[in-house]
């Protein structure tokens, strides 16, 4: 049995501690916001925060995230009541496919938690890790951006 | 573990069912299997017919309206789209429509959500389904309220009296009945002076779902009994399955591997054991056909047998116009094997049993493939039901078709629902490829500096005649029987220049076949040949000491076009200038600017594009730093919509033209991750200015591909303009571009 704290409530699943974490929440916890993108963590699709940390989900053993706090894309917001960030990717609707995009958004939360006032060149930097194929970057820099100026993307 | 080993014959025989003892029900329904159910099936059994309104609509006794919609969203946003089309002719308001999409039991065909014909042709269907719906509901009201038709009209669902009084609902006409009508392909649709909805940027209702998890994708769709399943692809092209190595996985507990001649399949209670199981799993295999040398594609491809030639265009006489004399200047390009390179690798569910099957895809295609999925499964096609749920982006048929195929295979196996994921590699390396193009372009030049002879020479896979799809891999590989052959998007159009030299000719070289399996990736074919049209263009305008801008607009009499280049220019602060300018040796990074042009298909959306790139003369690093685009779609249903599509036309097109070619070895491809296949990054975005023109009295014409299309050309003239050197060879990675830059 294994121990997580997951969007704040505590968890016991029963699965083979090198199972990787994205398995874990997406199909025992039924968290399928986060996505399968490469297994290898190269693309980000699998982002979500342990411990504040952006993490790839999909290379991270279930073990390695036991007693620590796990925040998904669904921990964060939710459509009736979106976080500040997910409210400014809205806004500037920032998806197509969308199948990358909660990577991107947990992967740009834990950028401005640690950055809340960046330049634009440092969020292109900072989302150098993630990737869209259907080519929302432009409206992504400008949803982080404008999260960043009006909360500081809190 | 209990091993399922089947030959051919006795799946078909035993129709494939298997009976297993393993429990049943420790998969977790998930909420996007209970959503789509309810809301779906509770209208099986009505008419899918393309030209009965019911077959597209339905008028609900709570005022709201259900679309039923063969397109789909594949990302782009038609899902706002063909919802603003239909509440704009029926009269009500946009929150009171809901969508079906793509399932077969419920939508009518109107064919694949390809070729950028989604609101073009789909959209219009509907438009003409909604104004017979509205013209025949008016008429109902004005029987009811005792009134001529010519005093009535619609808001928000009620029909009323223009002048004051009582009016009555659709929901009360209609109320969950059926219309019964025929669609009026002449039915006069709204004035665009009145549009309420077309032409707004409405927002996507997909949207708060996608950035915020609850969004369900087929990855995300699960039914009760289902079990996990991975398929293992040969390790070379063409191999067939010799023989398998069960013990190898026996500390993974509950696998059960499927095979079927040389499909092999293993399928799990838990996703990460299927997972394991399937890279454990020790199997050997034949050593396959083998692949020719990857560093001969070109070679091979000019070399290659040929199926026929075809004149695709032709006007005057070239050969005497080249026989006059003058100036000519020839040059070849080439454009890589890509891959569509999903975000998401392939994913379906499928639960087949012995007198039916339904199949959850994110297929853009699954009317079409309900024939193909009968026959593998040797089904009735009424028995067989495909429904759309959203993939990742596909951008062309990419593998989810095939995962659907796996799905299907071993559902039949195993007797239980299956849902197949493909891992990164399955994706890169077995999605069916965009197919290379090898072009010749030659022209001649008068004393003048006019063009007076163009003739472009292609050489291109033929399509297989009557083929409407790509064939799968499972069944391929189990020795099922389905038409095989080779299915790409018609890739030969836009060879011919859109611009009116005198004499001019393409010709098509349909060889007969290429490395690896192909199939329509975005914009196809024509984003490689307006790369070799519009680069060349931008040779001649050198070549005759012409800005390039100027240079098209000699030739070009479309007075549609004429406005996009003219508009590109402006956006761009485009200076005429005669020549590239003399490239300053000591400079360690090198700016340029240059400009391309389409009139995609040479009768839909026109795109113009100028782009600035500075090259890194050291590392031979290309950046394009500024982009300016102007397109010509007709009728913008959604604008917002439009400009995101027209966003990643250009993103994605940067991304294939500096980036992206698929490799492979003599046995299988190597390019299989996103290490060994680089794609765009977040820090290679240029700034984009995307000047949209609107016609809304003119049909819309498509969005998805057209203005992609110039942007290879624009890259490889500004990269001349700041280096003096011609790229003709995509992608142009740095390590080549640093061999042309020392020459």
């Amino acid at each position: 049995m294994i121990r997580l704290t997951v969007n704040g409530q505590p968890r016991e699943v029963l699965a083979d501690p090198e199972t990787p974490l994205l398995y874990v929440l997406r199909n025992d916890l039924g968290l399928t916001g986060t996505k399968f993108g490469c297994g290898l963590g190269q693309c980000g699709a699998c982002t979500v925060l342990v411990g504040g940390q952006a993490v790839r989900s999909c290379v991270l053993p279930v073990q390695a995230a036991a007693g620590q706090a796990v925040t998904t894309i669904e921990g964060i917001g939710s459509p009736e009541r979106p976080h500040p960030l997910q409210a400014t990717f809205i806004a500037e609707q920032a998806a197509q496919c969308g199948y990358c995009t909660p990577g991107i958004v947990m992967a740009a939360k834990a950028f401005l938690d640690q950055t809340p006032r960046p330049t634009e060149a440092q969020v292109k930097q900072a989302l150098g890790g993630v990737l869209c194929r259907c080519g929302t970057h432009d409206r992504v820099i400008r949803a982080v951006m404008r999260a960043a100026l009006t909360t500081g993307g809190r | 573990m209990k091993v399922h080993r089947m030959t051919r014959r006795t799946f078909l025989k035993t129709g494939g069912v298997v009976v297993v003892a393993m429990s049943v029900g420790s998969v977790r329904p998930g909420r996007i299997a209970a959503q789509t159910t309810a809301t779906a099936d509770r209208f099986l059994g009505k008419t899918v017919a393309t030209d009965a309104v019911d077959g597209f609509l339905a008028i609900h006794s709570d005022g709201t309206v259900t679309l039923f919609s063969g397109k789909v969203d594949l990302g782009t946003g038609a899902r706002a789209a063909l919802r603003q089309m239909a509440a704009e002719e029926l009269d009500v308001p946009l929150d009171r429509i809901a969508m079906i999409e793509g399932d077969t039991a419920l939508t009518p065909d109107q064919g694949p959500t390809a070729g950028s014909y989604g609101v073009a042709r789909g959209g219009m269907q509907i438009r003409r389904a909604a104004a017979t719906a509205r013209q025949a509901l008016l008429d109902r009201a004005a029987q009811r309220l005792g009134r001529p038709v010519s005093d009535l009209g619609v808001i928000d669902g009620v029909v009323r009296p223009m002048g004051g009084g009582n009016g009555v609902s659709y929901a009360d006409l209609v109320g969950d009945q059926r219309l019964n009508l025929q669609v009026n392909e002449k039915v006069p649709l709204k004035n665009p002076a009145k549009f309420r909805l077309i032409g707004k940027p409405a927002q996507r209702n997909d949207v708060p779902g996608k950035v915020t998890g609850r969004h369900g994708f087929v990855h995300d769709f699960s039914v009760p009994g289902m079990l996990h399943g991975r398929a293992i692809r040969p390790p070379a092209v063409g191999a067939t399955l010799l023989s398998v190595d069960e013990t190898s996985i026996a500390a993974v507990p509950g696998v059960r591997v499927v095979q079927i001649g040389s499909f092999l399949g293993v399928c799990a209670e838990r996703e990460w054991d299927a997972v394991r199981a399937a890279r454990q799993l020790k199997a050997t295999w034949s050593p396959g056909k083998g692949l020719p040398e990857h560093a001969r594609l070109y070679a091979d491809l000019r070399a290659s047998a040929l199926v026929r030639d075809e004149t695709l265009a032709t006007r005057g006489d070239v050969a005497a116009a080249f026989a006059a004399g003058g100036r000519s200047l020839s040059a070849t390009y080439e454009w890589p094997s890509q891959s569509h390179a999903s975000m998401g690798p392939s994913c379906a569910v499928a639960d087949v049993r012995p007198d039916r099957a339904t199949i959850w895809t994110g297929s853009q295609a699954t009317h079409r493939f309900r024939m193909t999925f009968a026959r593998i499964l040797g089904l009735p096609q009424n028995q067989v039901r495909l429904i759309y749920l959203d993939g990742s982006g596909c951008y062309g048929m990419n593998g989810h078709e095939d995962a659907a195929a796996d799905a299907a295979l071993m559902s039949r196996a195993v007797g239980r629902p299956v849902r197949v994921q493909w891992s990164r590699e399955d994706e890169h390396g077995w999605d069916p490829k965009g197919p290379p193009h090898l072009l010749d372009i030659r022209a001649a030049v008068n004393d003048q500096g006019e063009v007076v002879a163009w003739l472009s020479e292609a050489w291109l896979p033929a399509p297989t005649p009557n083929l409407p799809n790509v064939p799968l891999l499972a069944p391929e590989a189990a020795g099922i029987a389905q038409p095989m052959g080779i299915s790409t998007g018609l890739i030969h159009q836009n060879v011919d220049p859109p611009y009116q030299f005198p004499n001019m000719r393409a010709v098509i070289h349909w060889i007969r076949d290429t490395p690896l399996r192909t199939s329509n990736l975005r914009a196809p074919g024509k984003v490689a040949n307006c790369f070799a049209v519009e680069s060349f263009t931008d040779e001649l305008a050198t070549l005759v000491g012409a800005d390039p801008v100027e240079f098209r607009l000699r030739y070009l009499k479309d007075p549609r076009g004429i406005e996009v280049i003219r508009r590109a220019a402006a956006r761009f602060g485009w200076a005429p200038r005669p020549r590239a300018r003399a490239v300053d040796s000591t400079a360690s990074i090198l700016t340029g600017r240059g400009f391309a042009y389409v009139h995609y298909k040479h009768n839909e959306t026109y795109a113009a594009v100028a782009a600035e790139v500075e090259v890194e003369r050291r590392s031979g690093r290309i950046r394009v730093t500024r982009l300016a685009c102007a397109q010509d779609c007709g009728l913008i249903v959604n604008p917002d919509c439009v400009r995101g599509q027209v966003e990643g036309c250009l993103l994605q097109a940067i991304s294939r033209t500096l980036f992206e070619a698929v490799t492979y070895d003599r046995s299988h491809v190597t390019s299989v991750d996103w290490a060994t296949y680089p794609v765009l990054a977040f820090s290679d975005v240029p700034a984009m200015e995307i000047d949209l023109i609107d016609r809304p009295v003119e049909p819309p014409i498509g969005v998805g591909e057209a203005a992609g299309t110039p942007v290879p050309g624009a890259i490889t003239s500004a990269v001349y303009d700041a280096t003096g050197v011609r790229l003709r060879s995509v992608p142009f990675r740095p390590e080549r571009v640093q061999a042309a830059l020392k020459g």
